[in-house]
Formats: structure tokens, sequence, C-alpha cells
């Protein structure tokens, strides 16, 4: 078997069911052996993962886990104690500002300055991310997500699931390779959160788009991921597609197997499917 | 440097003051206040003292409006910190492809925009009211106002690495850190009236020698050059200590996860 063949194999299942996009093999993100500690508390622990374009790659777990502190590294907030994070084949933090250009984030737990109007927000980010056309992206994405109406609106005065939305406008302003997406539906109701979510896959589908996601839905994770990653005290505990996860633990979704090890406090880490083994196996 | 960015950041703080009348008022309210106050009083102060006090009200009015210059620049720079933080924006944008030292620059800007409105109505407010003009300091306003303007930028970089270390709670540092020198910058009263111990201290500040520059030619002597030559070399080594505790409180946040606490602020 070749090695082409090989990689091609391991790849995600997207890849393979896309029709619109160039299969690339090399992945956009490659995160090894990745530690970090606070103090005596080891938050991240030699995680080791790669994502590929048009992959969508979930991170899971409890509170604590390590899953914000995992995507905080990849964004550049938090500085690793070792291990190494390339993106697009340029070393983070080195090549910091040329790897931002390519990524965008959103996350319930952040806001745009609620004192401007919906289409300044948006106007100083495509600013920042140095957006060309930038009335002409802006309109798109407000079409995009149904908002046109509140362009002239403050942002404070929105409701959650329209600060939501205006939040998703921000992300997509670069037409990122890689989006990063902290408990993006955590404030939405299940219609918008049905919408999010298809239009996620929608631009996943036309431009090849890269997600890593986290999220305690794990009906929502089922729904839009590929790939999960199940890490538990900074580690991987569990990784493969939704249905192999849960089925492997013997579990009937993930919410089952998320359950169970919430509750069953220190859990081994179980062997699973890595890239590795799908390598070995083909 | 990318420019495109820096300008994003200014525009920010435009469309917020353009936005909110009351953050416009807020910019001049205090500074009249102050000059109100501190006018009349000299003014009282002129009519008891029968004449004995004749340059009394321009050093003070004078001093306001220079003080005034060195707190706007301070605040310019750490407020648009804390606009974000108030936002919960900050992370928004350290993971946004901006530069540190674009952000900083971008700060400055806001500092200068600030200061030219609420100078400008100072100015103009000290003639009509009290027959001042803060422009019979001549030529020397203009070394004098950069010396401030470098120096508050300094005390705002100060300012905003200590509320990056320490996170929201920090905050009122922002407008602590130029009262915890104010009085020892000789800013309403000459140097020689501290004790010795404290000259020495106000002799490291470089609007210390601003203010005594200031009160020298409103006096009616030249431009005093060892003055403006000491707030020169002391404000290079200001800002590069600033510059300096500035990226290494950054580095600290990265290191230690600060950065999270601004999530939900």
């Amino acid at each position: 078997m070749s090695v082409s063949s090989i990689i091609v194999s391991c790849a995600p299942r997207t890849l393979q069911k896309l029709p619109n996009i160039t299969v690339m093999n090399d992945p956009v993100l490659e995160v090894r052996s990745l530690t970090k500690r606070f103090g005596s508390f080891i938050a991240v622990d030699s995680l080791n993962f790669e994502l590929y374009p048009g992959e969508i790659l979930g991170l899971l777990g409890v509170n604590g886990a390590g899953k914000t502190t995992a995507m905080s590294m990849v964004l550049g907030l938090i500085t690793p104690d070792s291990g190494s994070i390339r993106a697009f084949g340029m070393d983070m933090p080195a090549r910091r500002t040329q790897i931002l250009r390519r990524i965008n984030f959103c996350s319930a737990y952040t806001a745009l300055p609620s004192n401007l109007l919906v289409w300044q927000n948006l106007d100083v980010f495509a600013g920042l991310y140095g957006v060309r056309n930038k009335k002409q992206r802006i309109s798109e994405l407000l079409e995009m997500f149904e908002i046109t109406s509140l362009k002239n609106m403050l942002t404070g005065h929105l409701s959650s699931g329209e600060t939501a939305r205006v939040n998703f406008c921000k992300a997509l302003l670069n037409q990122p390779d890689v989006l990063l997406m902290d408990e993006p539906t955590a404030s939405l109701d299940p219609d918008i959160a049905d919408k999010v979510r298809r239009i996620i896959r929608q631009v996943q589908q036309e431009r090849g788009m890269a997600v890593l996601y986290t999220s305690h839905n794990m009906r929502d994770v089922e729904a839009v991921c590929d790939r999960v990653i199940f890490m538990h005290k900074g580690r991987i505990l569990y990784q493969g597609t939704p249905t192999e996860v849960a089925e492997r633990n013997s579990e009937r979704s993930l919410e089952q197997l998320f359950i169970r090890v919430a509750r069953s406090g220190d859990v081994e880490c179980i062997p699973s499917v890595t890239d590795k083994d799908k390598k070995e196996t083909s | 440097m990318n420019y495109e960015a820096v300008l994003a950041l200014v525009r920010r703080y435009v469309f917020l003051y353009t936005r909110s009348k009351i953050r416009l008022v807020e910019l001049i309210f205090w500074p009249i206040v102050d000059l109100m106050v501190w006018g009349y009083l000299t003014v009282y102060l002129q009519q008891q003292g029968t004449g004995g006090l004749p340059r009394f009200i321009t050093f003070l009015i004078g001093a306001m409006i220079l003080w005034d210059v060195l707190f706007r620049a301070q605040q310019g720079v750490a407020l648009s910190f804390l606009e974000d933080v108030w936002t919960r924006n900050v992370i928004n944008v350290f993971v946004a492809p901006v530069r540190t030292v674009e952000y900083v620059v971008a700060t400055y800007l806001v500092g200068c925009l600030r200061i030219a409105l609420t100078f400008s109505v100072l100015s103009l407010l000290a003639l009509t009211m009290y027959e001042f003009s803060i422009f019979s300091l001549g030529i020397a306003l203009a070394p004098f106002f950069a010396n401030l303007l470098l120096f508050g930028w300094a005390l705002g970089m100060i300012s905003t690495a200590l509320i990056v270390r320490w996170g929201p709670a920090a905050e009122s540092l922002a407008w602590a850190v130029p009262f915890i020198i104010q009085p020892f910058a000789a800013v309403f009263y000459p140097v020689d009236v501290l004790p010795p111990l404290l000259q020495v201290l106000a002799r490291w500040l470089p609007c210390t020698h601003i203010f005594e520059g200031m009160r020298s030619v409103l006096a009616g002597h030249p431009m005093p050059l060892d003055n403006l030559l000491w707030a020169i070399g002391l404000n290079a080594s200001w800002l590069a200590i600033a510059g300096w505790t500035f990226v290494h409180m950054l580095k600290v946040a990265r290191l230690r996860g600060f950065l999270n606490k601004f999530v939900v602020a």
C-alpha cells in the first residue's frame, strides 16, 4: 500500500465525501505532546491531534478536562510548557500573526462591544483581519445569518441568539481556513442552533474550512462533528467518529458515555482508534 | 506595522465616542470642574493678597491644563484596554492578527484624540473666564506638551500592564497611577517646597521638570533648556521601562493563563 493511500484512508470521512474541495492530506493544525501545568495541576497532558482541511473535530470532556486550555494554546492565549503547535506548516507562537490571519474564533463566553452598532463592530474586525471589500462581505454574512435587519442596531440591545449570530458573522469575516468554536450554541434556542449548525456545515463544505469545536451538548456534537476527541484530566480518553466512540464503549450515545465518565471520577485512559492505529490497520 | 489594524482599532474608539454623548461629556466635565474650582480659588487669593500673588493664577491654571494633558494621555492608553475588558472583548482582540506594537500605537493615537478635545475646550474656557492664554507659554508649549504626552503614555502602558497581570480587579489602577505621582510631580507648587528626600524622588519624574519649566517661562524667563533635556532623557527611560513592563506582563499572562480571566469579566 502506498503512503498516499494510507494517508487518504486515515483522513476524516468528510474529505472523501466533499466534491467541491481539493482534497489535501496535510493537516492544517498539528498538535504534538502539548502539555500545560498550572502549579501542580496538569491541565493538558501530552496532547496529540491533527485537524484536516474540511474536518469538524469535536473536543469533548467534563469541566476541567483541558478543552479550553488546549484551544487557548492553539490561539496563542496561553503559552504551553512543552510540545508544539503547527498551523498551516508554521510554528505557533513564532508565526502568530500570519497564523491568526487564517484562523478565527467564536465563543459563547466572549462578546463584541455592546456600545457599538452591529455594522460598526463588524467593520472594526474586518479591518483587524484585513478583509477586502468590507461592506460587501459584511452584507453577505448578515444575510447568511438572516440578521440584515439588525445592521444598525446597538449590539447590546440584541437578544442572546442575535448576539451569537453576530459573533458568527465576526468569526467568518476573514473566510478562515480554521475556525475554533467554544460552546458556540450554548445560548441559542434549538431553531437558531440548528440554523447555525447548517451554516457551519455549508461553509465547511463550500470552502473546506476546518473546525475545532467544543461543546457540552452531545447531540450537537453528534450532529456536527466528523471526529471527536474525548478528553479527561488533560489527556485523550477516546477518539474516533462519534458513533465509533459511543459503540466501542458500549454506550448508545455520546451523552451516555459523557455521563458515565463524569460520574466515574478516575477513569483509566482506554486505547481507542487513533490515526496511528488506522494507518497500522490499513 | 499593519496600519490597517491600527486604524481599525482607532476607528473603534471614534465610533464609541461619537455614539456615546455621556462619554464625550465625561471627557470635558471633570477638567471644566477643576478649571472652575482652581481658577476661582486663585482669583479669590489674588484679591486677598492685594497683588502679592501676581502670577499665581497663571501658574495654577497653566499647571492644571498641562496636568490634564498628562492625565488624558495616561487615560487614553489605560481606558482603551479597559473598554475591551468591560465589553468582554479582550479575547477577540488578542486572538486577532494584531501585534502588541500595533495595539499600543492605536491606544497612543486614541490618547492624542482625547487630549486634542480636552485641551481645546480648557484653553478656550481659561481664556474667556480668566483671560489666561496657555499659548502665552509661546514656543515652549510644544516641547512641554510633547513631553507630558510621552510620560502619560508611559504611565498608561504601566497601568495596562498591571491590569493584564492582575486582571479586571486591578482596574482602579487606571485612575490611581497618575495621582500616585501627583504629589511628587511639583504640578501646583515648586519642587523646592518638598522635603529633600522627596525632591530626589520628584526629579526622577519627567513631568517635574516640565512643570518647573512652565513656571519659569510664565515668570518671564527664557525656556529652561536643562529642564527640557532632563525631561526628554527621563521620558526615554520611562518609555523603555513601560514597554518592557507591558511586554513582560503579557508574557507572564500568557504563561500563567491570566488572559482567560477576561473571558467572563
